[in-house]
């Protein structure tokens, strides 16, 4: 237990420590680097042309159902990682095998299916 | 007693100020000499005569003089850009590979610190670093950069899975999510048992960075830099620096899982060059790879994730079967001796 | 108190201060970006309560795909910088009203049953990827694999949804909404 609290602690420390490197160089950057700002520079940068209308734009709704896929099968995946430490220890045989064969063959449905209808191809 | 107890502790500071200067070194250095490795590889390959110049001898000072020109730029703030975020995406998109680098090992027994779900956090900590391309590319009020943005959660989105999956697939050949776990299992025969996964988590890993052929969101030709178009100076560089970053982690990982890690002969002395070795060979393989292929489409770099990598993840995954004597051999797939099949 | 309680209370309220800031700032995306930091409390939370695996994949799941699809979410119907005046609704107070008492009823569930319920952090790695393991595979096998259905029903739920009904069966019209094909630039303007 201890083991794992030290462990972490280390990894908090780390992220601590980032954070302060990112922070001191942008700090440091500030004193180096010049500042004289213009309209000009501070427009959108659109290839040299002037730019036009609002710069956030609609995007494209099949992003979405990927992102909705994802999320249903990364759900569906995370189980594997318990799976994964556990089979091969006493006590969990070809059924717990098979258990998680079920569960990969409803996934691969679920993949057969929005294959089949046509969603995962983009155009 | 209290003084002995007071020497303890003073060495467990010591340890850990050791070990955080250590992986904080690695995060600074191993980019670079990545970086350096791309100038003159693609130099040589693409006779480009530009990385051979700076310092005379063979352009060494290439990066010397962009690290110099990178500090000394201004920072443009556009106007229609979202000013907090615009200037923290960096930072986001940087730190979880320094993050990363903690657990990976270097040796029999240079490594950070051990995480008993080291495998599950280190994934965890990759898509954390996407968030930070997507968050620029919308606080910068460009049109591009939000397609860029757009395209780099989509990228994140189709190929998390695959890794995810072959990652479980190495996780359960070794009865472990510990990175140094996994090292400590790797035989040699897992090469051609894990080998579909191998390819699999190489390829979703480079498309995770948008390293060609799969640099759709910063596509030079359609979209200028993608989320990064309005970034200048040293916040620009930081995105360059996550990107050979991720070069690193996404190779030392590979290595890690597929190759071994610091297996090799004399692994206890020589752990840690066998570890680099095969790190930098992935990486000039991913340099390669840019020198190499044409970017893929949108619509391409879709299908192959969902069409292509996430069956075969799958496959990986069902072809790994558990023996008669209590630990995994082979699958279906596999030489006929095993006795699992 | 220990040092870790201390630790667990600070990430909470860290937690509660994103959590209504997700609700009040006037910026949709700062609202899901809120949000990640919110999950990123949750999930230090769990870390400092031993369960490192739920604690990861929280990041994984949360952080990583269900804020990502909330962007793409905004992203689609609308994507202003700068605050957008019609996130605030009038109905101020029976909306608050609801949320305070779906807040409790959430609350009272969750403390309810585990007031008295004292797991000692020290005896056993209780979170760790075997035991979850264990517990998952050796008592709660069914409940798993009933999980994975649910999960493809939610699938072809929405693969349904978004498909339009146009008669042609192997295509999905998906891009009716915005201008035919490709990114719709510039579309969005208000």
């Amino acid at each position: 237990m201890d083991h794992y609290f030290s462990g972490y602690a280390l990894v908090g420390l780390l992220i601590v420590l980032g954070i302060g490197f990112v922070a001191t160089s942008f700090g440091a950057n500030a004193l180096l680097r010049p500042s004289r700002p213009s309209p000009g520079k501070q427009s959108t940068y659109e290839c040299g042309v002037e730019p036009t209308d609002g710069g956030w734009a609609q995007s494209y709704i099949r992003y979405y159902v990927f992102a909705y896929l994802y999320v249903v099968f990364a759900v569906d995946a995370v189980f594997v990682f318990p799976w994964a430490t556990i089979l091969a220890t006493v006590g969990f045989g070809t059924a717990t095998l098979l258990e998680m064969f079920v569960f990969l063959g409803v996934l691969a449905t679920g993949i057969c299916y929005t294959w089949r209808k046509g969603v995962l191809s983009w155009v | 007693m209290g003084r002995l107890h007071l020497r303890y502790d003073m060495m467990a500071v010591l340890t850990i100020g050791i070990r955080l200067a250590a992986v904080l070194t690695g995060f600074l250095v191993l980019p670079l000499l990545v970086g350096q490795l791309e100038h003159k590889a693609m130099a040589h390959m693409q006779a480009r005569l530009g990385p051979m110049e700076a310092g005379r001898f063979h352009g060494w000072a290439q990066l010397v003089a962009d690290g110099v020109k990178f500090v000394q730029k201004e920072h443009v703030l556009p106007d229609r850009a979202d000013r907090a975020m615009f200037s923290l995406a960096p930072a986001l998109a940087l730190l979880p590979y320094l993050v990363i680098l903690v657990v990976i090992p270097l040796g029999p027994s240079l490594l950070g610190v051990d995480l008993d779900a080291g495998l599950l956090f280190v994934l965890a900590a990759m898509g954390v670093s996407v968030l930070g391309a997507v968050m620029a590319g919308w606080a910068s009020g460009n049109k591009y950069a939000q397609l860029g943005g757009m395209r780099s959660a989509a990228q994140l989105m189709a190929y998390e899975l695959p890794l995810v999956l072959v990652a479980g697939s190495v996780a359960m050949a070794a009865g472990t999510l510990s990175l140094p776990g996994i090292v400590a299992a790797w035989s040699l025969w897992w090469l051609g048992w894990q080998g579909i996964g191998a390819v699999v988590f190489f390829t979703a890993g480079l498309a995770e960075l948008h390293r060609p052929p799969f640099d759709m969101p910063v596509a030079d030709s359609e979209i200028i830099m993608g989320p990064y178009t309005e970034y200048t100076g040293l916040r620009f560089a930081f995105f360059l620096l996550a990107e050979y970053a991720g070069i690193v982690v996404l190779c030392a990982l590979t290595a890690t899982l597929f190759l071994g890690g610091w297996r090799g002969p004399y692994e206890q002395q020589l752990g840690w060059l066998w570890m680099l070795l095969k790190t930098f060979a992935l990486s000039f393989v991913v340099i390669w790879m840019r020198a190499t292929y044409p970017r893929l489409r949108a619509d391409q770099l879709q299908q192959l994730a969902w069409k292509v990598l996430v069956p075969l993840a799958l496959i990986q995954t069902g072809r790994d079967r558990r023996g008669e004597g209590g630990g995994v051999r082979c699958g279906y797939l596999g030489p006929a001796w095993c006795t699992g099949c | 108190m220990t040092g870790l309680d201390v630790a667990v209370l600070g990430f909470g309220l860290l937690m509660l201060a994103a959590a209504v800031a997700v609700v009040t700032t006037k910026q949709l995306v700062h609202a899901a970006l809120w949000l990640v930091v919110s999950f990123a409390a949750l999930a230090a939370c769990y870390l400092l309560l031993t369960a490192e695996i739920v604690a990861w994949v929280q990041v994984l799941i949360y952080v990583g795909a269900i804020v990502v699809l909330l962007l793409f979410g905004i992203m689609l119907t609308r994507s202003p910088t700068g605050p957008s005046s019609d996130v605030d609704t009038r109905n101020r107070w029976p909306a608050r009203t609801v949320a305070l008492a779906v807040g409790a009823l959430l609350a009272s569930t969750a403390i309810g049953p585990f007031w008295s319920t004292y797991l000692p952090l020290s005896a056993s790695s209780a979170g760790s990827a075997k035991v979850l393991g264990t517990a998952l595979f050796r008592f709660w096998v069914l409940p798993f694999e009933l999980l994975s259905l649910l999960l493809l029903a939610a699938l072809v739920a929405a693969v349904v949804l978004t498909r339009a009904k146009t008669g042609r069966s192997d295509r999905p019209v998906l891009a009716r909404s915005s201008s035919g094909r490709g990114p719709a630039i510039g579309a969005g303007r208000r």
